[in-house]
């Protein structure tokens, strides 16, 4: 304790520390010291900052080292709005500290400790989530430690994810592969592989994301706080209470996620933070099946059945996260419901097909952009405007129907628009959406320049790879065009 | 500071140019020659001569068992090699061979151990291909980073527990820390004959400011190699093996 106890008293705030000058100590438990720095020498970083210090010493348990270094060694490799600026690491042995971007916001702790909270509350927040933990599996990481207090909430709601103590990263060693022990006050969280010693899938991840929704909704924990690893081990195969079973008001929709992302078997479970995010902004588009309207946990035989299912069982992906998620792909389709008889829709059609036919884990979003009503037309707009949302959504099941897709990978979405290019962009980034499908520019586009139609005004500013979809021009047409070209100017 | 880790060019000046544009390309300002620069391949002149200028210039390089063999004992490698040293012989002047024998064959350096084989026992050229072999060989370095050759391979190994090392199968292009405080054992593959299926030729950068080390493969024209050793009349075993990595 007496190392402890020195390694604590000697870090003051005032002290300078690899050049950081030490500000206010936040907090002085777990497995670091944190105090908020700023540089030594007065110049700005643009940001503020945090140093976290390991607590060092006899008395602290090895893995807490090691978690040190794994953040250390993860967090500089990682970017975005979802994880805190990486700023220095002092060396271990000399004088060990990790510093970082200290992220305004508010602890996601704090919202669970308000739970429960309204369903659209709870989908707001856990889109947000899913979102983050995409943009990590996209990096090739797999957080391992979710829960409430490792995540921060920004004031525009967007979440960033911390602690990467814990943390595997697809292409570094991982020097916790043989440690056994879990983060402390993480036993409610940790998925069903995790707990048989699997490292190498990011499914875990979204186990941790099912009992964090679970949290907020209920305001209790799936499978309470586990006192021994064998009282954790019993969700290797047993389902938690149904949410409503807490709450009645909860919608089956929610009820519907939450279940299916705290399936032990990861191959039942959501596959991509991505697809989990999309059904909770898009709750009229959850495919509910029993588990939405489950009203006590499953009965005895039933749990039987799930246990020999599950006991020798050892499906983790042997796929890197990144590869995983990219056949895990969101396929956003841009449907022209406007114009029915385009020759493009077979093309179109065949082409989605032929995506669908590539990809196991696929989700596909059929979305149609129409003008919005006009005002002068009879009736109320509201009145105009949803019975033109319906005929256009008939259009789209329609036109969806005979590629023979299973329903639950696919969602249809009619939204009106006075700018169809900024509304598809808008919408295929705030989904995760990993391939745009669109239709080449055509005759609806021939009154505009080039650079001006749709399919070109998505292609040059999305935000991800966009499959241009082009009907072969016929030689004789182009030499049709010509003459007729030629002719007019010779007129 | 960047270092280029170059091993096992075998007598392959075509990967062993394509390999130091590469390296110059990504910013390095030393180099390491990790042993073997003779043997097999049908330029092992070229290749010490150019070697030879680098060290002139401040690069450090260590011996390997087929550079020993060009002067000394060669009775103990297999008849391929042996055909290749032999051929080695008709090649290389004296002036080469003094190089060769002038090499360590082990060189500490800050926190760099650079060793052809292994730090234990440097003299015997042991293959580190185990997780034992590598805790041997970073016993004896005592340093943080020993980079080794000899075994054509792209391998790191590092202390997962005291007493304990274990394997990590990198990805080439990918930057992996090496913190100072843990032991690692980098074995940066072959220049000149690679064989892990990849023709391409394989070389490492370790950068000491954030000690990190990254995998490279360079792709070079490896027909032209093994059509050059087909064409001194080496073995043709020789020249299907750089043809297809294997």
């Amino acid at each position: 304790m007496a190392t402890d106890t020195e390694a604590i008293l000697s870090l003051q705030p005032g002290m300078v520390i690899d050049g950081f000058r030490l500000g206010d100590r936040l907090k002085a438990g777990g497995t670091a010291h944190l105090f908020k720095v700023t540089l030594a020498d007065g110049a700005e970083r643009g940001f503020p900052m945090v140093m976290k210090v390991p607590r060092v010493g006899r008395d602290q348990p090895a893995e807490s080292i090691i978690g040190f270094e794994t953040e250390a060694m993860i967090l500089p490799a990682l970017h975005g709005p979802h994880v805190a600026r990486f700023v220095a690491a002092g060396d271990l042995a000399a004088t060990p500290h990790l510093t970082m971007e200290w992220v305004e916001g508010e602890s996601l702790a704090h919202y669970a400790a308000r739970s429960p909270l309204p369903a659209s509350e709870v989908a707001n927040l856990g889109a947000a989530l899913a979102d983050a933990v995409h943009a990590l599996h996209q990096q090739n990481t797999i957080h391992h430690d979710l829960k409430p207090d490792n995540v921060i909430v920004r004031g525009d709601g967007s979440m960033v994810l911390l602690d990467f103590g814990f943390a595997q990263h697809a292409y570094f060693p991982d020097l916790l592969a043989e440690e056994r022990q879990f983060a402390a006050g993480s036993a409610p969280y940790i998925s069903p592989e995790q707990l048989n010693g699997s490292r190498a899938d990011p499914r875990g991840d979204l186990f941790a994301l099912g009992v964090i929704l679970y949290e907020l909704a209920t305001g209790e924990l799936p499978f309470g706080v586990p006192e021994s690893l064998n009282a954790m081990k019993n969700r290797l195969w047993v389902s938690p209470v149904p949410p409503r079973v807490h709450a009645a008001d909860i919608p089956p929709w929610l009820q519907e996620v939450i279940l299916r992302c705290l399936e032990p078997d990861p191959m039942v479970r959501y596959q991509t933070a991505a697809h989990i995010a999309f059904d909770l902004r898009h709750p009229e588009q959850v495919l509910l099946t029993p588990r939405a309207t489950r009203s006590e946990a499953p009965g005895f035989m039933t749990q039987l059945r799930l246990w020999w299912r599950t006991r020798d069982e050892r499906r983790a992906l042997t796929r890197k996260p990144q590869v995983h998620v990219s056949q895990s792909p969101v396929i956003m389709v841009a449907v022209d419901t406007s114009h029915p008889d385009d020759e493009r829709h077979a093309p179109l059609q065949w082409t989605a097909r032929q995506l669908a036919l590539l990809n196991l884990e696929f989700r596909m979003i059929c979305v149609s952009a129409i003008r919005a009503a006009s005002l002068g037309e009879t009736g109320g707009v509201a009145d105009t405007s949803s019975g033109l949302q319906l005929a256009h959504k008939a259009r789209l099941r329609n036109w969806v129907e005979p590629l023979g897709l299973p329903p639950q990978r696919i969602s249809l979405h009619v939204i009106e628009s006075a700018d169809p290019a900024a509304t598809l962009l808008q919408f295929a980034r705030s989904n995760n959406v990993d391939l745009i499908v669109i239709g080449a520019p055509g005759p609806s586009d021939a009154a505009l320049a080039w650079w001006r139609s749709t399919a070109s005004t998505v292609t040059a500013n999305a935000h991800c790879s966009v499959h241009v979809v082009r009907l072969p021009t016929r030689p004789r047409e182009d030499w049709e065009a010509k003459s007729v070209d030629q002719d007019s100017t010779a007129a | 500071m960047k270092i280029a880790l170059l091993s096992d060019i075998h007598g392959n000046q075509q990967a062993l140019q394509a390999c130091l544009a590469d390296a110059a390309h990504q910013g390095v300002d030393r180099y390491a020659f990790l042993g073997d620069l003779a043997g097999y391949g049908a330029d092992p002149h070229r290749v010490i001569e150019t070697v030879q200028e680098y060290v002139a210039r401040g690069a450090v390089a260590v011996r390997g068992n087929h550079d020993q063999a060009c002067y000394g004992d060669a009775s103990y490698l297999n008849e391929m090699a042996r055909t290749a040293i032999d051929y080695g012989k008709t090649v290389l002047q004296a002036a080469h061979l003094e190089f060769l024998k002038s090499l360590p064959l082990i060189i500490r350096d800050a926190t760099c151990c650079f060793v052809h084989a292994s730090a234990a026992s440097p003299q015997k050229y042991p293959y580190v291909d185990s997780p034992a072999a590598a805790q041997q060989c970073a016993v004896a370095a005592e340093l943080p980073h020993t980079f080794c050759g000899h075994v054509h391979e792209q391998r790191l190994y590092f202390a997962a527990q005291p007493g304990q090392m274990r394997l990590f199968r990198p990805t080439a292009g990918i930057a992996v820390p090496l913190p100072a405080h843990r032991q690692w054992v980098s074995l940066i593959g072959s220049v000149g004959q690679p064989r892990d299926n990849n023709p391409s030729a394989a070389y490492a950068l370790f950068d000491s400011a954030r000690p990190s080390i990254t995998f490279c493969r360079v792709p070079y024209d490896h027909r032209a190699a093994a059509a050059r050793i087909r064409e001194v009349g080496l073995p043709e075993s020789i020249a299907m093996r750089v043809e297809s990595g294997y």
